[in-house]
């Protein structure tokens, strides 16, 4: 009777570690916060996690398969650097042209105003999605190794990134900026909806912050259904074990070109939010290594193994939200800000060590390989 | 049935070494039919020209030489960088003799920290040095506060990565000298092959005797010890240690590793094979640089070759059953 909810929370041991966790310092975080618990903050907090999380769920799917994927964070800077062409939002739209080798060449141009916008987001989506796709038919029908094969295709992303902004630059449309990176109310009287945010039934949720909104509708909308299909279920089965979902008569290479596209998608998500915020694109090498170095690090604290076939995208926001709330830390208490690096460190090594205690109750040696 | 001496047939092994030795020539070829179309000479066969360059991968080879050790055991070193940087860093500040002593103690001692946390703990190596990578990062930035230290590398150090003996870059002497080693290693002792063995299957090489924890962290020991190495040439080259002069060094050493047909799963791989991926990868960068190409080309580019070696080598097989 009880013994379904224990192996239930069996289970999902790991991942409900991580959300207890956050929960834990992300409520240490408000009390110390002079101003906890408002609105403000948390519209800080949201536009702060928002991309890392994307790249963090990005990451997982292909971890599920069991494959590394070290171009989600090139992909994000691609994206992003897309978006700051693309969403400008010129009232009389946006000429569209490619300078090749001293050629011109024109493609058109992308209406103004708002459908310019929406149609320059859905640009900027299927970019990702299509890289992402590019990652997983290299590997599938390429048969490279996940690791090998996404770090060269980062270093292609990387590139267009820096053929398409090799300054940092570019222009965001100021309301998409602002109505994307604030509460709900603003995004309310930004786009005229609800009576410019002002009618009585909405007022609760005016202080919500948009990013997290839009971080549980692709969570809720994109990831939930996808992980519920057969291609879904058929990435985990890739993980645990590939032999054996080949003989079920899954269609394996389908489903792992269908985790790349989709991480792909997600990364794409991520850049074009970076691209938002900061009004710009900017293909910065380093920055682009961080991103996927802490997305990494986000799917393993979010209880999603390494090796994969078990986890989950909704883990790994946690475990971002984990590390990027532990970096708040330092700018509400006094820690001298050249001690940050040290202690995100150690902590991530804290957190896969105490995860990796199980090796000292493991009775048959031969359990530990696999 | 027709049948052909297998020593005249290259091995499964050989072959990517062949292929990356033929690219090679191709990128020779191209960059001298380009500068002699352009300038009208050929600076990419000059003796003098060619040693400059295999100088400047001098450092690649070496940080090259200790990551294949480490992906032939399946497992791989993200902490190369700032291991690189916290070994010159220790060297210039120390000073005096004790300085390369000091850094490659560095190496040694970050690179066994590696090794106990993936072979006791069994964290995945990928996760593990990319902890240990940020708490060096984290040591490094309280240690100088975020700015360059202004320390100089001693004159010993100068002398070995900078200097010529007739006419031949030390450092080029020093990348042949682990090279050997490392070559005679796997090849010759029973740690060597221990190593191929844990790659192609740690269970069997458990059941088999192979002190399997032991060898893993004596791999990633030699794994830290390179990058020190590497990081106290890199200072003496460039006479001070500076933050993030290990950055550029971490992907391009796993590809050449991988360029050179190591399995990246481990288990398969000959070190001549990352000699010449290391050889591949400073030409393709110089013939680059000589065609003046901007860094995005360079990235596609660059990326493009990884795909096309392996495409053409580096196929993994189905896996059916």
């Amino acid at each position: 009777m009880s013994s379904d909810l224990a192996i239930r929370i069996r289970q999902n041991f790991a991942f409900l570690t991580a959300v207890s966790l956050f929960c834990v310092v992300y409520l240490l975080y408000h009390v110390a916060h002079p101003k906890g618990f408002s609105s403000a903050v948390l519209v800080q907090n949201g536009d702060e996690v928002f991309t890392l999380a994307l790249v963090a769920m990005a990451q997982t799917v292909p971890v599920l398969a069991a494959g590394l994927d070290l171009s989600v964070g090139a992909l994000m800077t691609m994206v992003g650097c897309f978006a700051s062409y693309l969403l400008s939002g010129a009232p009389d739209g946006t000429a569209l042209s490619l300078d090749l080798a001293g050629w011109r060449l024109g493609l058109g141009t992308l209406p103004g105003g708002v459908p310019g916008i929406l149609i320059g987001i859905l640009v900027c989506l299927a970019i990702g999605a299509f890289a992402g796709l590019i990652n997983g038919v290299v590997v599938v029908y390429g048969r490279i190794q996940p690791i090998i094969a996404t770090l060269a295709t980062g270093a292609i992303f990387i590139g267009v990134a820096l053929f398409l902004r090799p300054q940092p630059g570019g222009k965001i449309d100021d309301d998409l900026n602002w109505a994307l990176t604030n509460s709900l109310g603003d995004f309310a009287s930004t786009v005229h909806i609800f009576n410019d945010g002002a009618a009585p039934w909405f007022a609760p949720f005016a202080g919500v912050p948009t990013p997290f909104v839009l971080l549980a509708l692709i969570v809720l909308l994109v990831w939930v259904p996808f992980s519920r299909t057969v291609t879904g279920r058929a990435i985990y089965a890739i993980g645990s074990a590939e032999g054996a979902a080949y003989m079920s008569g899954l269609d394996v290479n389908r489903a792992r070109i269908a985790a790349f596209t989709l991480g792909g998608f997600f990364a794409g998500c991520g850049g074009l939010f970076l691209a938002i915020q900061t009004s710009s694109g900017n293909a910065d090498i380093p920055q682009a290594g961080a991103y996927t170095l802490n997305s990494i690090a986000s799917v393993v604290i979010g209880g999603t193994s390494l090796l994969g076939g078990s986890g989950g995208a909704i883990g790994s926001v946690f475990g971002a939200m984990i590390l990027r709330v532990i970096s708040f830390f330092f700018r509400i208490f006094d820690i001298a800000p050249l001690l940050q690096p040290l202690f995100e460190g150690i902590i991530l090594l804290a957190a896969v060590s105490i995860g990796a205690l199980r090796v000292l109750r493991v009775k048959n040696t031969l359990e530990l390989f696999r | 049935m027709t049948v052909i001496p297998t020593n005249l047939m290259p091995s499964r092994d050989d072959r990517p070494i062949f292929i990356a030795a033929l690219f090679i020539v191709a990128i020779l070829t191209a960059g001298t039919a380009y500068t002699l179309q352009r300038f009208g000479s050929a600076p990419l066969l000059s003796p003098n020209y060619l040693l400059q360059q295999l100088q400047i991968g001098a450092f690649l080879g070496i940080v090259a030489a200790g990551m294949m050790i480490v992906i032939l055991i399946s497992q791989i070193d993200l902490s190369v960088p700032w291991t690189l940087t916290a070994a010159a860093m220790m060297a210039t500040a120390v000073g005096g003799p004790w300085a390369i002593p000091i850094g490659l103690t560095v190496g040694l001692a970050v690179g066994a920290v590696n090794g106990l946390g993936v072979a006791y703990l069994r964290v995945p190596s990928m996760i593990f040095t990319l902890g240990v990578n940020a708490v060096m990062r984290g040591l490094m930035v309280a240690h100088t506060g975020g700015f360059a230290p202004d320390t100089a590398a001693t004159g010993l150090m100068r002398t070995l990565a900078a200097e010529h003996v007739f006419g031949i870059p030390n450092a080029l002497f020093v990348w042949l000298a682990v090279s050997a080693i490392v070559a005679v290693m796997l090849q010759r002792t029973v740690l060597g092959r221990s190593i191929y063995a844990i790659g192609n299957k740690e269970a069997a090489a458990y059941l088999a005797g192979v002190n399997t924890k032991g060898v893993i962290v004596v791999c990633f020991a030699l794994c830290g010890l390179t990058s020190g190495l590497a990081g106290v040439l890199l200072a003496g080259y460039s006479q001070k240690a500076y933050q993030g002069m290990g950055d550029a060094y971490l992907l391009p050493a796993i590809a050449a590793v991988v360029i050179g047909g190591t399995n990246i799963l481990g288990g398969r791989g000959r070190y001549l094979g990352t000699l010449v991926g290391v050889i591949l990868i400073v030409l393709l960068n110089s013939v680059l640089s000589i065609m003046e190409m901007p860094e995005a080309g360079r990235q596609v580019i660059y990326g493009g070759v990884i795909i096309l070696m392996l495409l053409v080598y580096g196929r993994s097989e189905q896996v059916t059953s």
